[in-house]
């Protein structure tokens, strides 16, 4: 019998690369993937950073530890406050300077505030992202508030650069507590609507829902860290595991999921801003009195070792390693940035998919392309 | 029938989204309301910045043209990139004849400025604080040096030389 | 047919008939056009505001009167800005490409029924016309992801040819289960049968499912969100056009406009009476029709803009997904019931 050729047999068809970035819509910023495309369906992801290095980690080795506050403000931008406190927290630890309750619940108060500023303006992007574009306008429209609220007490809207060594850098404004209080009352009446118009819709839910899937083993091998790791079950938010400032002190949930996909990345997020409220709300009536800033001396001088100190941001799991000669700046210092470790991850959740969904995870392990490439 | 409930639940879904952004194209259509819109230009008068805005680094002046800098160079010491240049000379006191140095230029470099702060602390006399201009908008980078003592100012009495 | 003929009939008294008859195809045709580029530029107006409302925003409010003029201002930027392309791009293909886009979207416009007196050339095969000539318009967005050298152009327009494709024959077989129920499909007489009720009232339940399918169709036939797939913003940047520049790239964009207006007003003429007032109330009066019709058809444009705003973009299979396994089999059941309804005299 004649053996039949079909003319999709003899059709070629070959792999291909597409650069995606460092000029592209979904990448944050500028970061570049070189993607290994079989028609739609993704084999491969090589993400090349180096885009935006500017040598951060060297430059803290120039600067005395005063000075290196103002340069965390540049990594991760959204998380702004909480990497300055990791130094400052670093540095009081290793110098042994004792800082007041007032210091501690005004920084734990700025830090949940940041965490909301920063998932608003993720979720505002993952819906542009998923191409609904009116979320991220109705996600700045409350975000703006917080905003005015760091504007006020700290002069900046985005590099607060408020936390110091020994305390922060001005006292808390009088308005501050009202228009706390005013932004709880005004964001919970708004985060339902955020569910009612991306988390419940249907092709939300169709883009999100088994994508990009990340078991809780992998997870933990990647490093994956912050709300992207506890999606797949990891707990490992720093707030419970090493409690730093007033997180010892205030009551509040670590969000878990255990799916592992993109929806549950979504989700984690959502519901730590519910959990971040919780706290502004215990903590807001209860600012203990007190200095706002311990006198320290002009120069600090560490003592010789090794020092680590970790705080959770918006992102994840960020570390402050220093090492000391005893100078007034570090012999070297690294940061262990989350956004670098949640890269790792792309790759595993991704391949076998389509190019929408490595934008839809792309987008849910809300990167800061400035916090991966230093 | 799970088909038939899949399309209802998913419309009801998509109406529901709907219904917001319907509500709020309505309400801005009819009222501006929820208008978040800040018309720029418009509304430069009125515009008014929180008390802590960094905006720039200024020096304080009196009515007299007096400023508080005695060119102790601590804020050019301290400033992480060198946004700031101090320029001074010895002068001899007409009173006591002893030699005190004597600001000429307060060099500040807002484009090389992160606006960290410090030199602000630093200050022993508080002669340099924040403005809350944040009209830089320029043609040229050199525009953005700017001199901070103004012309043909002085020190001001009593303002004690820093060791 | 139509009242223009005076145009000729002035004509033929200076010159000849026959190039009278051809002078006032010209002057008609301009018309049309200019007319058409204003509507283009109102349009892109239109969702400009409409977005910025919904988004919290105030929209184009500089030039002009409302920001009217701002789409105009934008139309001469991108008249004077440089033509540019790839190196190795198909340069024939990729010039022709956004003619093959725009001239399509233009030429259906010829038969839509603006009033009962203004309609340039009533077709008695109006639907079927209007659906063939609109399915052209893929070429071009296909030549144009072709050779524009470009891969994300590439995915782009192969992702075209799979959505015009099956939604063409969404869009295709409701025209099938309205002219089910009208029995032609000449758009003037669609209109006038709709005298007495307008079909999605008359047709009651399968027109209206017919008019649910018809207006996810055609919002997937624009290339709109959800079904943006084609130019997809945040997965490939700006997708078939992304190499365009200049007027190329206005012609994509303006084809992406009148599209919309043409897809809104077939649903008007086919579901809405045209140019039919509510009630009748205002029939008697000449060329108020084309008050209505134009403001029916932005109420669907509207509609259309709505959604826009709303919803997030589909995926390459869950849009395939739609269609042929939602769209297409509940159109089929469709053309049934209404042919059983038309068959049984259900219909009001």
């Amino acid at each position: 019998m004649e053996q039949q050729t079909f003319l999709a047999d003899k059709i070629r068809t070959q792999e291909y690369f597409l650069n995606m970035g460092p000029q592209h819509p979904a990448t944050h910023g500028v970061m570049r993937m070189v993607l290994k495309l079989d028609g739609e369906i993704i084999r491969n992801i090589d993400p090349v950073l180096g885009y935006i290095h500017r040598s951060i980690e060297k430059m803290c080795e120039h600067d005395n530890y005063k000075q290196i506050i103002h340069l965390t403000d540049r990594l991760d931008y959204l998380s702004a406050h909480m990497n300055n406190e990791a130094v400052a927290l670093l540095v009081e630890k290793a110098s042994g300077i004792e800082v007041s309750d007032r210091i501690k619940v005004i920084r734990t108060m700025m830090s949940e505030l940041t965490r909301i500023a920063s998932h608003t303006l993720w979720w505002g992007v993952m819906g542009m992202d998923t191409g609904a574009l009116t979320t991220f306008m109705y996600a700045f429209r409350d975000r703006e508030l917080i905003n005015d609220i760091m504007e006020e007490t700290c002069g900046a809207r985005l590099t607060m650069n408020y936390s110091v060594i020994g305390g922060v850098r001005y006292d808390l404004h009088e308005n501050f507590v009202k228009r706390v209080k005013d932004f709880i009352v005004h964001f919970k009446k708004k985060l339902p609507e955020y569910d009612r118009l991306l988390s419940d819709n249907v092709i939300f839910r169709k883009r999100t829902e088994g994508i990009g899937y990340i078991t809780k083993e992998e997870a933990i091998a990647f490093g994956l860290n912050g709300p992207t790791g506890r999606a797949s079950g990891f707990a490992c938010d720093i707030r419970k595991l090493k409690p730093y400032s007033a997180y010892d002190r205030v009551e509040f949930q670590e969000v878990m999921a255990t799916e592992g996909d993109a929806f549950a990345r979504y989700k984690v997020r959502i519901l730590e801003m519910w959990e971040s409220l919780r706290i502004l709300e215990q903590l807001v009536d209860q600012i203990p009195e007190g200095e706002h800033r311990v006198k320290t001396k002009a120069v600090i001088k560490l003592p010789v070792g090794e020092y680590l100190q970790r705080v959770e941001t918006a992102r994840g799991d960020f570390g402050v390693y220093v090492i000391s000669d005893g100078g007034s700046s570090p012999y070297r210092l690294k940061f262990r940035s989350p956004g670098f470790a949640n890269l790792h991850g792309l790759n595993k959740m991704s391949i076998g998919y389509k190019i929408a969904d490595l934008i839809v995870n792309f987008s849910t392990i809300d990167v800061v392309v400035p916090d991966m490439d230093r | 029938m799970s088909y038939i409930g899949d399309i209802i639940n998913g419309s009801k879904t998509l109406l529901t989204g709907m219904s917001i952004t319907g509500n709020y194209f309505f309400k801005n259509l009819f009222t501006r309301k929820d208008v978040i819109t800040q018309l720029y230009p418009d509304n430069m008068n009125e515009l008014k910045m929180f008390d802590r805005f960094k905006g720039e680094v200024i020096m304080f002046h009196d009515e007299n043209n007096q400023h508080k800098c005695d060119a102790c160079t601590n804020c050019e010491i301290i400033c992480p990139n060198g946004s700031i240049e101090i320029v001074w000379e010895r002068v001899a006191d007409p009173e006591t004849g002893k030699n005190k140095k004597v600001l000429l230029n307060h060099i500040y470099h807002l484009e090389m400025c992160t606006m960290c702060g410090l030199c602000i602390e630093v200050c022993p006399a508080d002669a340099i604080g924040w403005g809350q201009d944040f009209h830089h908008v320029t043609r040229d980078r050199a525009d953005l040096t700017k001199v901070l003592n103004k012309p043909g100012s002085s020190i001001m009495p009593g303002v004690k030389e820093k060791k | 047919m139509m009242n223009l003929t005076i145009i000729s009939e002035w004509l033929s008294h200076y010159i000849a008939a026959e190039v009278a008859f051809y002078a006032e195809l010209i002057v008609i045709a301009v018309i049309y056009l200019s007319v058409f580029a204003l509507l283009g530029l109102f349009l892109v107006w239109l969702e400009r505001r409409v977005a910025g409302f919904f988004q919290l925003r105030l929209g184009p409010n500089r030039v002009g009167p409302m920001g009217l003029f701002q789409t105009l201002a934008d139309a001469l930027k991108l008249v004077s800005k440089e033509l540019t392309g790839t190196s190795k791009a198909d340069k024939f293909l990729y010039k022709l490409a956004p003619y093959f886009v725009i001239i399509t979207a233009l030429m259906a416009i010829a038969v839509l029924p603006f009033s009962g007196e203004l309609q340039a050339f009533d077709v008695n095969i109006g639907l079927f016309f209007i659906s063939s000539v609109s399915s052209i318009s893929v070429i071009g967005i296909f030549l144009a992801g072709w050779a524009s050298n470009n891969k994300y152009s590439l995915i782009g327009g192969m992702r075209t040819g799979i959505q015009m494709i099956s939604y063409e024959l969404s869009v295709g077989m409701v025209v099938v289960t309205m002219a089910t129920l009208a029995g032609t499909l000449q758009l003037s007489e669609l209109v006038a049968l709709q005298k007495d009720g307008w079909f999605i009232f008359t047709g009651h339940v399968p027109a209206f499912i017919a008019f649910a399918i018809f207006i996810i169709a055609g919002t997937a036939e624009s290339n709109r969100t959800p079904f943006d797939l084609v130019e997809a913003e945040s997965e490939l940047g700006a997708g078939y056009h992304t190499e365009y520049s200049g007027m190329n790239f206005a012609y994509y964009f303006l084809a992406e406009f009148v599209n919309m207006f043409i897809i809104s007003a077939v649903a008007v003429v086919i579901f809405f009476g045209g140019w039919l007032s509510p009630f009748g109330i205002t029939d008697n009066i000449p060329y108020v029709g084309v008050f209505w019709f134009l403001f029916k058809t932005m109420a669907v444009v509207f509609l259309m803009m709505w959604f826009r705003w709303t919803f997030p973009r589909l995926r390459i299979d869950q849009l395939l997904t739609l269609e042929w396994k939602y769209l297409i089999p509940i159109n089929m059941v469709n053309i049934v019931l209404m042919a059983l309804l038309v068959w049984l005299g259900l219909t009001f």
